[in-house]
């Protein structure tokens, strides 16, 4: 369908998100990644029965884990459809991208983070 | 199973690739026989890849079947055959010769790449099939984005009328289409490819194109010769570009410089042939210059036109007669010219032989028009001219004589409708102001002095003779007198070939004209060619310029040496309307008047000889041209064979035939669904919104025409309220002959409601559906309905609709219908989805025509038996699918490998004989060896490169850590690539190989091949997708899409460096089968086993096989059940591969698949039995009723238990004056929510039994739905007509059944029409009770075999893997998979055969590859993986104290090694190193 989408999004192919480990999620925010999601099966058409299930129990925990860390939870999300749905992908990934120019760069990149704050107007840091 | 005379060959032939002969084919090759494929239409998958979701899983259906179809478009030993049919079969079971006939595709299939870029500039927009029309696709196409074969195909039909009418084939519709889309270079080389005289011919052509455009069937042609002239004055003919052609030495003289000379020249010019032109007058053109005046055809527009000629290396020179000391031999044997042409029209005059025609005065056409062309003036100002003929030149020169003032009058013969000039051309000499005088003839020029005074004209009584010939006759006596000043004569042209010498040898017809052969236009003497008028007589100048052109394609041949005529391509001619194959006209078509040409005014026409006719504005050509409707589909206006960088695109490709020596056939043609158009009450073709089921498919899906959006056709609104009406073209004789249940309606619109209210996220969808039954008699079936009503709140109307109408002022729809209580009700809906039924199609049935195969002839559908369910009349035919019976998809693939086991059967002797298997070298140890990565970017012609820098792109590749070699291609997938990419791991030492280009899903399989034949390990290989998630979908900002290429071009490098070799273990199979349970489906699962060579093991916990089928008798359709059933116990008692253990059951199980081994408990002690396969029969048992006073009143019976009575003619059951049935007696209540399935078609036999033995007996059915699905409607229809009378009930409402004193039982139930209580006093009351399993908790446990929550054994897949266990090499068959009636049993246990078969047949299967291994150090024993895992792989090996992973089972999913706490397991090729690498370089850019 060739349906656009930014260009910002990178895919890394998994033999299903039940594979997808918590250690990956965080290494790539440590190689400097600004949000991480993970696409999915729809829940009950899992090839596997239950990776979906795993991989979204394993998101819920980063967030909850970035939370305390202060870093914003919505960096990492869980999505589910089907390999049909091209318009609903691009609409994830433009929904990401958006979500992830609001946040702006991950605080593990301090430097872009700092230039980025600075770069924001005052009342909107505040 | 018939024998097979001799040697059996082992290949097998399957007709239909839809998912019936899809499965059928995957079986029968990975059992080991070669499978040719044949499909009718481009691609495979049939009706199923056109589905959204499937029943009663909704998975999605593309998803489940794509796997299959790639499995089967990449298999070493299936032949896929599209776009072909079967046209005739010869030879015997074993051995058959069919013949195959296969249509051209237009694409070369080893050149495709499937890249697309194609259809993105094929101009022709045509409904779309596979949407069903809803949407538009191209004549050059894809049937849908996932098809196997990937290649592209172009729709073709005949030639379009336009192309055939016109003399020189003109590419009319092409250039129309090209113009339509702003393409006016593109559409004038299209035209020049045969015409070089564009905007010349494009003015003053009669243009007979037109005359046969159906577009006037809407409103009018399209004006073709107008938009041709369009074009050619769009073009700057300055910079037009001169091609580049090689020169060759040979000269052509060419005598004549009009159109066919100029034709000639330009074509040998083209060809490299130096052509030279000789011309008699002082310029060229010809009659084009010399006879067409100037106001019609300006001199710069020819001027230009000959410029760009000569700009091709044509010499002309003018003034140079041949003749004289120029001879046509003298060029020929003198002046070296190795060919000559000779085209010099016909350019004098005819006399009329009248008195006075040769007084001064009197002036004649042709030499009018040339003198005048010339410059010579003529002062008719304020004179009477009398122009005589009715022809073009006569218009003419009447309208040149008016522009030189003249008061000009024509006269002729012909009335008006007769005159053979142009309509539009008399029409404009009357704008001019000349006079027409039509039915006149000449007797006498009037010349007085020297000086002509009129003319004496004579009245004509008629032109032409009775068979159209000129041939006029007079009244001599009526007779009329003109006066004028000057008399033109133009009354028609002769050739002048004086020119020609006895030495020349060149022979005339009797009419003068040069004699030639029609085909090559060569003349009598050798070398020497002639076209146009001189060998036809005057005719117009497009038949000349062909003519010229066929000449110049004979002179290339003559100068080459090859023969003038062999496989030459004939012109095309005209057809007659009726015979022609063209695109349907569709009804929606909008009436539009044809765009007219701006002209200068009226009144300055005459003026001068200034062009009268301004051409189109563009945006009005652009108007004109969309108007077209492509009659011949693909326009041929060869933008695909240019944009197609791969050189695939095969214009001039033919029909085949072929013959393929196969041993057995299987017929899979499918079903086409019932057309309601002819349901007029329906008024389906009449409104947008009211759609077939299959249409509303395409609408659900998300790669449809709306991309998942749920709107109706007419306005694109979200429809709030839809109904579904159900039974449209099923159980109906009224609208159609179809008188049987299309089996599958009830559920996929149940399925389709559904999935609509899920669409609508914003609102809530009211979804209805109008049924007489709601048949949901399938697996899960029934509570998917249950959920359906109760959870997603879809709404069941019980009634048959009558009528839709429209709602006036909207695009809504009003239903009109019955209410079961028999009110009359209306009611609005926004979409309207009629559920068709399936019926066989006409080519199904002319297949089995073909194939002499017998179809019933009430259903047509194919002939079975219920013994042989998948046996034809034909030995060696078998059938599988929709076409032997109305089915759903699991039943069609249940058939299907119940198919390939009948074929495996009968050739069992010839397995692995005709098979093609994969050689591959010793592979390379790359252990230890530092990473050395080759990086292959793909352009994909310009799919990527188009947007991606490759070149800046495979630069970069060549810096990263690891890489050793970089290179880019036009196409990596191509097979000369495939060489490059050989030879580069041979030159560099490749070590890993990245291909960075498409999508892995359809491409990495083959790269892993391609680097297995230099013996690299498949899994040292990674791909970059950088044209699906890059160029595709970044394809407007290509700095940017380059940025994320290198990026992804990185992860693939870092990822690959961290690959390591993977190897499968190999594990001989052990070829024995071992099945359980000995009723129907254990004996034909064994039987069938046995037949195809391998040993079965047939486990009976009782003394006796048999099972449930002992209580069946005989059918009243005649079917003995007993004797089948002894027949069979003999076969598999006496058969020499099986063994049956009675009294035995099973003791515990180890192994995996190929190497089972189970411990069987047997009176004479335990044996260990080795096999390789296991197959699960252990079938179900009635339900003993509690209920309706069972066991309580001797009269009330079992269904089982009537039919025994029946045959034991018990008196009281043969005595009785009333019988009642009730219907789901255990079946679909709360504590067993599932259809019994065979229940009702039971009842209704047994109730046409009793009929038949007393048709004065009552017999009542209580029923709440009937259920006689598929073919066993008939039976229903035909209970009904024998007087058996059927009552509804619902739920909660239960027929109540108690004894009275007097009258014995008594059955009250509410008749739902009556709305009162019905009292029957029944003699024998039945109860139709339900199906259950057998009790199999201990066996389930031994296997560990899933079962569902009533206890039937659960499938590996509902849709798609009907007869497999989740766990590999474990299948079931029969009542323990869900209620079944025999026939399906059967079909079901041969499936399990044929499913086996495929395992059983190889030598050694293959475990390993991806799959999870435990590191036995660190594992902690802690068990999360065996918790974790959902195929229960993980065990514990306390020998070792560490988890175990048996990787014969492993999945390779990849949860146990997310989910261990102490990373103690690793999944192979998804390591954790090997997925943050990849992330790593990822995110680093």
């Amino acid at each position: 369908m060739r349906l656009q989408y930014p260009p910002d999004i990178k895919i890394i192919l998994m033999p299903c998100t039940g594979r997808v480990d918590i250690l990956h999620l965080l290494k790539a925010f440590e190689a400097g990644a600004d949000a991480v999601f993970v696409a999915g099966c729809l829940e009950g058409e899992c090839h596997y029965l239950m990776g979906n299930i795993r991989a979204k129990k394993r998101v819920n925990k980063v967030k909850k884990d970035f939370a305390q860390m202060g870093l914003e939870p919505e960096r990492v999300e869980m999505f589910n459809l089907s390999s049909s749905e091209g318009p609903k992908f691009a609409a994830i990934a433009k929904e990401m991208v958006e979500r992830t120019l609001k946040l702006g760069p991950s605080p593990v990149r301090a430097e872009a983070r700092a230039a980025w704050l600075a770069a924001q107007p005052k009342e909107a840091v505040g | 199973m018939a024998a097979v005379k001799k040697d059996p060959v082992g290949k097998v032939m399957v007709v239909g690739a839809g998912i019936a002969g899809v499965q059928a084919a995957l079986d029968l090759a990975n059992a080991g026989f070669y499978v040719h494929l044949v499909e009718k239409k481009s691609a495979i998958g049939g009706v199923m890849a056109q589905l959204d979701k499937t029943f009663p899983t909704n998975d999605c259906s593309m998803c489940i079947i794509s796997p299959k179809l790639v499995e089967c478009g990449r298999h070493l030993n299936i032949d896929i055959l599209p776009l072909s049919e079967v046209k005739g079969i010869t030879g015997e079971p074993g051995n058959f010769t069919v013949t195959v006939a296969r249509e051209p595709r237009y694409i070369d299939p080893a050149k495709c790449t499937g890249c697309g870029a194609c259809t993105e500039v094929c101009p022709v927009r045509v409904p779309d099939d596979f949407n069903l029309g809803l949407g538009e696709g191209k004549a050059i196409y894809r049937l849908y984005p996932q098809a196997i074969p990937a290649t592209f195909a172009i729709k073709k039909v005949d030639r379009a009328p336009c192309v055939r009418a016109c003399p020189a084939n003109l590419s009319a519709q092409g250039y129309v289409q090209l113009i339509k889309e702003h393409k006016y270079p593109e559409a004038l080389a299209l035209i020049m490819d045969r015409l070089p005289l564009p905007g010349t011919i494009g003015r003053i052509c009669p243009h007979p194109c037109e005359s046969d455009c159906r577009r006037q069937e809407v409103d009018e042609p399209i004006a073709i010769c107008n938009l041709k002239r369009f074009v050619a004055d769009a073009v700057d003919w300055d910079a037009m570009p001169v091609p580049d052609i090689p020169q060759r030495s040979e000269k052509v003289a060419i005598v004549g410089a009009g159109p066919s000379g100029l034709s000639c020249a330009f074509h040998l010019a083209l060809k490299g042939v130096k052509p030279v032109i000789f011309e008699a007058a002082p310029e060229t053109g010809g009659w084009l210059r010399y006879g067409i005046p100037e106001y019609r055809l300006p001199r710069e527009v020819l001027d230009r036109e000959v410029d760009y000629i000569k700009r091709l290396g044509v010499k002309i020179h003018c003034n140079s007669p041949i003749g004289g000391d120029r001879t046509i031999n003298d060029l020929l044997t003198r002046d070296g010219f190795n060919a000559v042409f000779i085209g010099v029209g016909a350019q004098d005059s005819i006399r009329l032989p009248v008195p006075g025609s040769d007084a001064p005065g009197v002036l004649w056409g042709v030499e009018y028009l040339k003198d005048s062309a010339s410059g010579q003036k003529f002062a008719f100002k304020g004179k009477k001219v009398l122009v005589v003929g009715g022809g073009n030149v006569a218009m003419d020169v009447a309208r040149t004589a008016r522009r030189q003032g003249g008061d000009v009058t024509l006269i002729c013969l012909e009335t008006r409708e007769e005159m053979p000039a142009s309509p539009w051309e008399v029409e404009e000499a009357e704008h001019e102001g000349i006079e027409i005088v039509t039915r006149w003839g000449v007797k006498e020029i009037k010349a007085q002095g020297g000086q002509v005074k009129g003319l004496e004209l004579k009245a004509v009584a008629r032109v032409f003779d009775e068979q159209g010939r000129f041939s006029p006759t007079y009244f001599e006596d009526q007779t009329a007198s003109r006066d004028a000043d000057v008399v033109i004569m133009a009354i028609g042209q002769k050739t002048n070939l004086k020119f020609l010498t006895a030495a020349d040898g060149v022979k005339l017809t009797p009419r003068g004209l040069i004699e030639t052969d029609p085909v090559t236009k060569a003349t009598s003497r050798e070398g020497v060619f002639a076209g146009g008028d001189v060998e036809t007589g005057p005719y117009i100048a497009i038949a000349a310029v062909a003519a010229g052109r066929e000449a110049a394609l004979s002179i290339e041949r003559y100068l080459t040496g090859q023969d003038l005529k062999a496989h030459r391509e004939a012109p095309l001619r005209p057809i007659p309307k009726e015979e022609g194959n063209w695109s349907p006209i569709r009804a929606d078509i909008e009436k539009k008047h044809r765009a007219l040409m701006q002209t200068v005014p009226v009144e300055e026409w005459i003026k001068g000889f200034k062009e009268i006719n301004l051409g189109y504005r563009e945006e009005e050509a652009v108007e004109e041209a969309a108007r077209c409707i492509n009659c011949g589909i693909c326009s041929e206006c060869m933008q695909c064979a240019i944009s197609c960088q791969a050189g695939a695109v095969a214009h001039a490709q033919g029909p085949e035939k072929l013959e393929l020596n196969v041993g057995a056939v299987i017929l899979a043609p499918g079903f086409q669904v019932y057309d309601p158009t002819k349901y007029d009450a329906y008024h389906y073709a009449n409104y947008p919104n009211v759609v077939t089921s299959l249409e509303f498919e395409r609408i659900l899906s998300a790669s449809g025409p709306y991309a998942g959006h749920l709107v109706r056709p007419s306005d694109h609104a979200e429809p709030k309220k839809v109904a579904w009406l159900q039974c449209v073209g099923s159980r109906d004789l009224h609208h159609c002959d179809n008188s049987f249940c299309s089996a599958v309606c009830c559920m996929y619109a149940i399925k389709q409601a559904v999935i609509a209210k899920e669409h609508c996220k914003e609102y809530t969808l009211d979804a209805t559906i109008f049924f007489m039954d709601m048949r949901t008699h399938g697996k899960d079936f029934e509570k998917y309905y249950w959920r359906a009503e109760e959870e997603h709140g879809v709404r069941f109307v019980r009634s048959r609709v009558h009528t839709i109408d429209p709602v006036p002022g909207t695009d809504s729809l009003t239903i009109r219908y019955l209410a079961e209580t028999g009110e009359l009700k209306t009611e609005e809906f926004d979409l309207v989805v009629l559920s068709v039924g399936l019926e066989s199609s006409a080519d199904a049935l002319n297949l089995a025509r073909t194939m002499g195969v017998e179809v019933r002839p009430e259903t047509r559908f194919a002939a079975t038996s219920p013994f042989t369910p998948v046996d034809t009349n034909q030995t060696g035919v078998y059938v599988c699918g929709v076409f032997q019976a109305p089915k759903d998809i699991p039943q069609s693939v249940m058939e299907a490998s119940a198919a390939a086991a009948a074929a495996g059967e009968l050739l069992a002797p010839a397995r692995g004989t005709a098979i093609k298997v994969r050689e591959l070298p010793p592979e390379i140890d790359v252990a230890g060896q530092a990473p050395r990565v080759g990086v292959f970017v793909c352009n994909c012609g310009i799919n990527i490169g188009g947007v991606i820098n490759v070149p800046v792109l495979t630069e970069y590749a060549a810096t990263l850590p690891g890489v050793v070699f970089s290179d880019q291609n036009l196409f990596t997938c191509s097979a000369d690539t495939q060489d490059k990419i050989l030879n580069a791991i041979k030159e560099h030492q490749l070590n890993r190989v990245v291909v960075a280009s498409c999508s892995p899903r359809t491409h990495m399989a083959m790269f892993q091949d391609t680097i297995q034949e230099v013996g690299l390990n498949p899994y040292l290989f990674e791909m970059a997708n950088i044209r699906d998630q890059d160029s595709w979908v970044h394809m407007h900002e290509p700095e940017k899409a380059l940025a994320k290429a290198k990026d992804l071009v990185r992860g693939a490098v870092a990822r690959v460096v961290q690959l390591e070799p993977l190897h499968k273990q190999a594990f001989p199979v052990c070829k024995n089968a071992l099945v359980i349970g000995g009723g129907v489906a254990g004996m034909e699962a064994a039987r069938s086993m046995a037949n195809m060579g391998f040993q079965a093991y047939l486990v009976e916990k009782t003394d006796k096989l048999g099972g449930q089928a002992w209580n069946l008798v005989t059918s009243s359709r005649g079917y003995d059940y007993r004797g089948y059933l002894e027949g069979l116990i003999q076969k598999v008692e006496s058969h020499p591969n099986i063994e049956v253990l009675f009294n035995s059951e099973i003791k515990d199980t180890s192994g995996f698949i190929g190497n089972f081994n189970t411990n069987i408990k047997t009176p004479q002690g335990e044996r260990m039995i080795d096999h390789g396969v296991t197959v699960m029969a252990t079938g179900g048992q009635a339900y003993s009723p509690e209920e309706y006073l069972y066991g309580r009143h001797p009269h009330v019976f079992t269904s089982l238990e009537l039919d025994k009575a029946i045959a034991e003619k018990d008196p009281h059951v043969a005595e009785a004056q009333q019988a009642v049935f009730i219907q789901c007696v255990g079946s679909r209540e709360p504590e067993r929510p599932y259809c019994s399935r065979l229940c009702c078609t039971h009842s209704v036999e047994s109730a046409i039994d009793l009929k038949r033995m007393n048709p004065e007996m009552d017999v009542f059915i209580l029923y709440r739905d009937m259920r006689t699905y598929g073919e066993k409607e008939l039976l229903y229809k035909e209970a009904r007509e024998l007087g058996v009378v059927f009552i509804r009930y619902d739920l909660e409402n239960k027929p109540k059944v108690k004894t009275t004193p007097v009258r014995g039982l008594q059955v009250t139930i509410t008749d739902p029409i009556l709305g009162r209580p019905v009292v029957l006093h029944p003699d024998i009351l039945t109860l139709a009770s339900a199906i259950l399993p057998n009790p199999v908790e201990d066996i389930g446990e031994i296997f560990k075999v899933p079962r569902n929550a009533e206890g039937f054994l659960n499938e590996a897949h509902a849709k798609l893997r009907p007869v497999d266990l989740p766990s590999d090499g474990l299948f079931l068959a029969g009542l323990a998979h869900y209620p079944k009636p025999i026939d399906e049993s059967i079909a079901q246990a041969k499936a399990a055969a044929g499913r086996a078969a495929t395992f059983l047949s190889k030598d050694q299967v293959e475990v390993g590859g991806i799959v999870a291994v435990v590191d036995q150090d660190k594992c902690a024993v802690c068990l999360t993986c065996v918790r974790a895992c959902p195929f229960n792989v993980p065990v514990i090996d306390y020998t070792v104290d560490a988890a175990y992973i048996d990787p014969a089972k492993c999945q390779g999913c990849g949860i146990c090694p997310s989910e261990c706490p102490a990373k103690a397991i690793t999944l192979k090729n998804f390591t954790d190193a090997q997925v943050i690498a990849q992330e790593t370089a990822l995110a680093a850019g």
